[in-house]
């Protein structure tokens, strides 16, 4: 097997507030492989957007501080890199997609000059080659009559075609790896639809990595192949698509997969929800930062961390953080219902 | 023009109708006289909400959903058509006039913190209604708000809190019970849980089925996200461009949709399951190559499910 | 409160406003007990003596000397502050209120009321504020109430159009929406919902303002228009010292160095409350 395309080593990433020191995102490991997709779910404050954001040198600092950590992009521990340096790589080698298109994108540039900046910063292109890259891009991402178009400003796209122009911008220099954060979460349902289309396309014909990170797991369970959900800034569970949704590890997998309708009515059932609040990370709780809200919480998982491996049965590659054994505790409880 | 009744206010009489609803924007003269291009945010619907009924609004940014909630409940006047809240006419009437129909209509917005006045405490937010309709004083009121804390699963000790203390399902607990403060008969439901975190939103969706079993709440809720209103509503009204095009009791809209863009937003939800996804087509709607057609009306095409045609 | 200490810690210039802004106001408000000279009184024997720590001359202890009629310059300095910042902070607090209220009036009704205020607010924009208060001050005669009526005047409009614009954004948000979804009126919306949520940029409005008037107020003394005399003002300062310049340094130096000193302290104070109130400003949520 030849090295992952990216190695995350027990990043730590704190902010210095006012009210205290927030623990964002707490000894956090993964691996990519080079052609994998990654989707990683959470919710506010669960580390899933910020980690990234500090491994490309994008978290403001102060108050953003790193605490541990190496991340290996090729080779190279980006969190050593000068902001030059890391400049290179953030719309070169790694490319992104942020949630709101409308803030991302300058509003006063053409969408032109925007989409050439990088080609001719990072690949050396001429501006008339750069112009002809560019216009290729829009095509590729489906924006009609691109080589009109690519001379409008911002505001002249819709939601959707300005998403569509952020992921153009992603792509511009073939990144090996694409990160996307809640890139698709301000569009409306079909335009939503439209993009993960093109983003599988992409994936097929490019073999582009990716790191999609969401709050959806419908979004999550149609483009992914692997999935790592975290929690009060660690990774509780994380393994093949199909593994995590159909046996989840993990309480808050399982608690967040119970709690979404499958087509059920409200006549049929109540739905399942999670008790509790979500972790105020000023504060983090001894141990699984999901126990307070655990239903199958054991003493233990309010006195030390567990850590993130693979237990029995198990499929190949899924691995959890939790000691407690969720299977076999479903089994039971449905054993003692009969 | 039809106007649709659905079996469930056959029986009783409708708590809300409204009839031939449009809110137009723009208009009318601008600088220096020139004639300005209005927009249609609502462009002529019509529905009906029974007592206790969930009557589920779906549709896309600038659908006329979010438009259609605040020009029901008099926020917004409307440019043309009628609003009648147990058959009394509420367009045109005076703030004053207003007031008692205030009490049995209420609103939940998106932004839980939005929705917070920043700089009062939650305990005197939520009180406010029974202030301003003097329906309790003193350590009455104080009791009362207690109760209402209690009722949307909310620690009473938490009133002399500020919004920023809270976290974003709190909020929208702190939100509900304003709202239900006057024990209204009817809310508009702006996108509730949208703007909440994935655990959350499974409890407040529950809070507002016990609220509604409990005092008979019917509900407007205006959503994007068809899987919820799949489960919270007894009917779905799908909007497009200000128009409705389709509207049906909830199983019939998810098993039968007739209208094109109905599937298209049905083929386009996310299902949490990679079984599923992996064999899905997304079907595309094109509205601008297919807008609804201006001389359209709401047809009946099986029990109860309408169909602009 | 912690916070806001920890806060002002952070910023150098803040905290530099605040030492300087909290001495004159303290110098001021204990004027009497600091065992001054009086202010109005002089003596012709001490007639401009210079500083004593020049080392010229200097039989009297007089630190930062004394004037043409044998005053001291320090204790002038001192009571001048009384008069110049009570007259500043009172037109400004006048201003605050009339410029506040007509601002959250303009932007909760808006059309007419809103188009009607606005354009009186820029025609006495057009006007050069300094004229209009000459003419008002001439036409009413400088007395201490006039003075502080004068300054609040060219003071309301600047309020009340930055209040209006955040009334306009405010008036939009949803708990607004929501105060009227539940019946409740106009005077308890604006009080209740809007006003409270204002404050905020108003007062850093205020500090700014604090400063223009303190700057305009001197400006009138020098004119011979401000408080009348035998009461000290730094403009009136300004403006005998001028004859002496040559001579007597020091007599227009220190009320000068005074007046940019309370200037710049206020400016520096109104900075960093924007800054403080400024939720952008403030870590993460």
């Amino acid at each position: 097997m030849t090295a992952p395309l990216l190695e995350v080593k027990n990043l730590s990433v704190v902010f210095d507030t006012e009210g205290g020191t927030v623990h964002a995102v707490n000894d956090v490991s993964y691996t990519i492989e080079a052609g994998e997709t990654l989707g990683i779910v959470g919710e506010s404050g669960s580390g899933k957007s910020v980690h990234v954001l500090a491994m490309l040198g994008l978290i403001p600092r102060p108050p953003g501080r790193i605490v541990s950590g190496s991340v290996l992009f090729e080779g190279r521990d980006l969190l050593k890199l000068s902001e030059a340096e890391l400049r290179n790589i953030r719309g070169g080698r790694i490319g992104f997609v942020f949630q709101d298109p409308m803030t991302s994108l300058n509003p006063v540039l053409t969408v032109e000059r925007q989409l050439i900046e990088p080609l001719t910063r990072h690949e050396g292109l001429s501006r008339r080659k750069a112009r002809e890259r560019a216009v290729e891009l829009l095509d590729l991402v489906g924006i009609p009559s691109a080589d009109r178009r690519i001379g409008q400003y911002p505001h002249q796209f819709s939601g959707g075609m300005r998403q569509r122009v952020m992921i153009a911008i992603g792509l511009a220099c073939s990144p090996k790896l694409l990160i996307a954060d809640e890139a698709t979460t301000a569009l409306d349902v079909t335009v939503q639809a439209q993009v993960l289309d093109l983003v599988r396309d992409l994936k097929k014909r490019f073999g582009t990595t990716v790191i999609w990170i969401t709050h959806d797991m419908g979004v999550v369970a149609g483009l992914a192949d692997n999935v790592q959900v975290m929690y009060g800034g660690r990774i509780m569970e994380r393994g093949p698509v199909r593994s995590i949704f159909k046996q989840p590890h993990s309480a808050y997998t399982w608690g967040l997969l119970r709690s979404l309708p499958h087509g059920e009515t409200r006549l049929t059932k109540r739905l399942y929800q999670i008790p509790g609040q979500p972790p105020d990370l000023t504060e983090p709780p001894v141990g699984d930062p999901f126990a307070p809200r655990n239903p199958f919480a054991t003493p233990r998982c309010f006195t030390e961390t567990p850590p993130l491996r693979q237990i029995e049965g198990m499929a190949p590659g899924h691995q959890v953080a939790a000691w407690y054994d969720l299977p076999a505790l479903l089994a039971a409880e449905q054993g003692t219902e009969r | 023009m039809t106007r649709p009744t659905s079996a469930t206010s056959s029986a009783d009489a409708p708590l809300v109708s409204v009839r031939d609803l449009t809110k137009h924007y723009g208009g009318g003269r601008g600088f220096l006289g020139a004639s300005k291009f209005a927009v249609k945010a609502i462009d002529g619907i019509s529905f009906d909400i029974a007592p206790g009924e969930t009557l589920g609004l779906v549709g896309e940014s600038g659908s006329g959903k979010s438009t259609t909630g605040r020009v029901v409940l008099q926020l917004e006047s409307p440019t043309g058509g009628d609003v009648l809240f147990r058959g009394q006419s509420l367009v045109g009437l005076s703030p004053r006039q207003l007031k008692p129909f205030r009490r049995e209509m209420q609103v939940v917005f998106q932004d839980p913190y939005a929705a917070l006045n920043p700089r009062m405490t939650v305990g005197d937010f939520v009180a406010e209604p029974l202030i301003v309709h003097k329906l309790a004083k003193g350590s009455e009121r104080a009791d009362r708000t207690a109760e209402l804390f209690r009722r949307v699963g909310l620690d009473p000790a938490f009133m002399k809190r500020y919004p920023h203390e809270f976290s974003g399902g709190q909020r929208q607990r702190v939100n509900i019970a304003r709202a239900v403060a006057m024990e209204p008969s009817f809310i508009v439901a702006d996108e509730p849980i949208t703007a909440l975190d994935v655990s959350i939103q499974a409890q407040i969706v529950n809070l507002f089925q016990d609220l509604q079993e409990s005092l008979g709440i019917a509900y407007l809720f205006v959503a994007h996200d068809l899987s919820m209103v799949r489960y919270l509503c007894h009917r779905v009204a799908v909007m497009l461009r200000g128009r409705i095009v389709e509207m049906a009791p909830t199983e019939a809209i998810f098993t039968d949709a007739r209208h094109p863009y109905t599937r298209a937003l049905l083929s386009a939800i996310p299902v949490p399951d990679p079984d599923i996804e992996a064999n899905r087509r997304h079907l595309a709607y094109d509205v601008d190559a297919n807008p609804p057609a201006p001389d359209a009306a709401l047809r009946e095409v099986g029990p109860d499910h309408f169909l602009l045609a | 409160m912690r916070s806001f200490f920890s806060a002002l810690l952070r910023s150098k210039a803040g905290l530099f406003g605040w030492i300087i802004l909290s001495i004159f106001v303290l110098a001021a408000l204990l004027a009497p007990v600091l065992g001054l000279d009086s202010p109005v009184r002089g003596s012709l024997s001490a007639r401009l003596d210079p500083p004593t720590w020049t080392g010229l001359f200097s039989p009297g202890p007089h630190p930062l000397g004394t004037d043409q009629l044998g005053r001291d310059i320090l204790s002038r300095i001192i009571y001048g502050s009384r008069v110049t910042l009570a007259v500043a902070a009172a037109a400004v607090i006048l201003g605050g209120i009339v410029g506040v209220g007509l601002g959250i009036v303009a932007g909760y009704f808006r059309g007419m009321t809103d188009r009607i205020l606005m354009r009186l607010v820029d025609i006495q924009l057009a006007f050069p504020l300094m004229l209009l208060a000459l003419l008002v001050v001439a036409a009413l005669g400088p007395s201490l109430r006039n003075i502080i009526i004068v300054l609040a005047l060219t003071s309301w409009i600047r309020y009340a159009r930055i209040i209006r614009g955040q009334v306009l954004a405010v008036r939009e948000r949803e708990f607004v929406q929501s105060a009227r979804a539940i019946g409740s009126g106009t005077l308890r919306i604006m009080f209740r919902h809007i006003l409270p949520n204002v404050l905020t940029p108003a007062l850093v409005v205020g500090t700014l303002e604090l400063a223009r008037v303190i700057i305009m107020d001197a400006a009138l003394s020098f004119l011979g228009l401000g408080v009348p005399p035998p009461a000290p003002s730094w403009g009136r300062m300004l403006a005998d010292g001028r004859t002496y310049l040559s001579t007597a340094w020091w007599i227009v130096t220190f009320p000068g160095l005074a007046i940019v000193l309370t200037v710049l302290s206020v400016n520096l104070v109104g900075d960093w409350l924007r800054d403080y109130f400024d939720p952008k400003q403030r870590g993460l949520k």
